[in-house]
């Protein structure tokens, strides 16, 4: 479906307290329209406004002037507000902060809970939820004594048993090593290529970034860029200009390549660059 | 002589209980004084169980730790001065501020260990220095700053105690890549004035590619190995083997290598994969 997250000259301000009046606007003015099935990252440094941002796809903020609307239903309207929750699910940074109960099952059916849903429904998606983050086996475990990967996987079945279209999730890898860090990415990419959720994925880490079909770069509360992995990571002055980083295979050919030898316009991961490498060095 | 020893540690969680842990087993290192060393290690590896060992946080089940040759646990009731001199930031240091004010958060470890107000006055501005934390920052809430801000205001707290080894467990977790590089360049400035000891606990290779001597790398409880850091990166496959991740320019260079030709493994830097790569093209 064309147009499933769709965002119009939107403005947002924090509330202004005493002291604070003239604050800025931490987003002005961002105009974007997501398909259903797309993985999006966004990536931009803190306080650009990207966690603002999705925090507006859920009604958690609401727009100080302009419009989001999901599946067409305008975040504003305070009567639908559970059917957009239904729709996109938030996952946030810290697991620790997201899981409520003391049996991993039962933490993954406290949101089906308060939608809900019934009893022996509750059952099967738990189950279901719990097999598509690969985490089924802990079921009867506590999750207190999971690591840092599988708490964040957990924080995700709870998400995927409510059963949204699209998942939102701000900046899930920051608390976890590389191996959970694997873990959560590689569970993402499956859902949204095996369960066709579209993923909206805020991150920091451009390794991840370049996983996504779509890449959008924050900067000031304004979209930058906004393109497939290549087109942006190809930008790779303009990054620089903004203090972001590219990937290191990125950065690596992109400077052999300003040295005048013959390279691609844009690698993105380690496998391209060491293709590309090794025809410039055999 | 060196300034840490560890000797045959073990740790054991909860002993005699059903919960019974081993998250130390029979590790022993020495850490020069003005060294700086990187901690590495899979979640659950005893990186942090052995930080806290080494400021006597926690005592160990067996073997002793030694800080300039004398046994940090000869005198129990004085471990506090081990803590004064083994200075530790903990992972997410800023939920840790309490104070009305910056300044008398970062003040409140010197005013612990009884020292007076000028001196504490003199070490609190020098840490928020440091820190990058600017001046005017001192006198609001700590509740008000930004998340960056805090984090430095927390690890000023412990700087300002001028411990001879200073412990950070994961400083630039959750930061962005900005506020990280800037965070990592201060600790190493930090580190080249002061030419204490620092130790430092990180998931990202490639914050301590760039900045560690040396790299203590943890496995299940063990010490797997403590090298310094070219040789340590150089066993990139042994690191992923452990659920680890070497920089993926090392890894690049690994993968070339694999493919037969004849790249240093040993970098860790874009800037030093570009020389490398531009030595060998001048080599042909």
């Amino acid at each position: 479906m064309k147009d499933f997250i769709k965002i119009e000259n939107l403005y947002f301000q924090y509330e202004s307290s005493e002291e604070n009046e003239n604050r800025s606007y931490a987003l002005s003015g961002v105009d974007l329209t997501i398909n259903k099935g797309e993985f999006v990252a966004i990536v931009g440094h803190n306080g650009c406004g990207k966690s603002t941002l999705a925090k507006h796809l859920n009604s958690i903020y609401l727009p100080t002037t302009g419009d989001v609307t999901v599946n067409g239903i305008n975040t504003k309207d305070d009567d639908r507000i559970f059917e957009i929750r239904k729709t996109v699910g938030l996952v946030l940074q810290n697991p620790d902060n997201q899981i409520v109960a003391g049996i991993v099952e039962e933490d993954v059916a406290f949101g089906c809970e308060n939608i809900g849903v019934e009893q022996k429904e509750i059952r099967k998606r738990v189950d279901n939820a719990l097999k598509a983050v690969d985490m089924y086996d802990y079921r009867l475990h506590s999750p207190d004594k999971l690591s840092g990967g599988q708490k964040q996987r957990i924080a995700i079945a709870g998400i995927i048993a409510m059963e949204p279209e699209c998942i939102v999730l701000d900046e899930p890898t920051a608390m976890l090593d590389p191996q959970g860090r694997d873990e959560v990415m590689n569970t993402i990419l499956r859902l949204n290529k095996e369960m066709g959720i579209t993923i909206i994925l805020i991150t920091h880490f451009m390794e991840e970034a370049v996983l996504a079909g779509r890449v959008i770069v924050m900067d000031s509360g304004k979209v930058l860029l906004d393109g497939t992995p290549k087109k942006v990571f190809s930008q790779v002055e303009l990054m620089k200009k903004h203090r972001l980083s590219v990937p290191q295979a990125t950065e690596l050919i992109y400077r052999l390549r300003n040295c005048g030898y013959e390279l691609p316009d844009c690698v993105l991961d380690e496998e391209e660059c060491v293709q590309a490498l090794e025809k410039l060095l055999k | 002589m060196s300034v840490i020893k560890a000797e045959n540690i073990s740790f054991v969680y909860s002993p005699g209980t059903a919960f019974e842990k081993k998250a130390l087993d029979n590790v022993s290192f020495e850490i020069e004084e003005g060294e700086f060393v990187g901690i590495i290690g899979h979640t659950g590896s005893g990186k942090s169980t052995l930080v806290q060992l080494l400021n006597g946080l926690l005592r160990p089940s067996a073997g002793k730790i030694y800080l300039d040759g004398k046994d940090i646990w000869e005198k129990p009731k004085k471990i506090r001065n081990v803590r004064f001199r083994v200075g530790m930031v903990f992972q997410y240091p800023e939920y840790q501020l309490f104070e009305e004010t910056v300044y008398k958060d970062i003040s409140f470890g010197p005013g612990n260990m009884g020292l007076d107000e000028e001196e504490t006055d003199k070490r609190v501005r020098k840490a928020a220095e440091f820190t990058g934390l600017k001046e005017e920052l001192l006198e609001v809430s700590p509740f008000d700053l930004s998340g960056g801000e805090k984090r430095r205001a927390a690890i000023a707290g412990v700087i300002a105690m001028d411990p001879d080894v200073l412990i950070l467990d994961e400083p630039t977790a959750g930061l962005d890549p900005l506020g990280r590089e800037a965070l990592l360049s201060q600790i190493a400035d930090y580190h080249k004035v002061r030419k204490n000891t620092v130790m430092l606990v990180s998931h990202s290779m490639e914050d301590i590619a760039a900045i560690a001597d040396r790299i203590l790398v943890m496995a299940k409880g063990k010490k797997y190995m403590l090298d310094s850091t070219a040789n340590v990166f150089a066993k990139g496959d042994e690191l992923e083997k452990l659920g680890l991740k070497v920089p993926q320019v090392t890894k690049i260079m690994m993968m070339l290598r694999k493919k037969g030709i004849n790249v240093d493994p040993a970098v860790l830097t874009v800037d030093q994969g570009f020389n490398e790569i531009l030595n060998c093209l001048s080599a042909r």
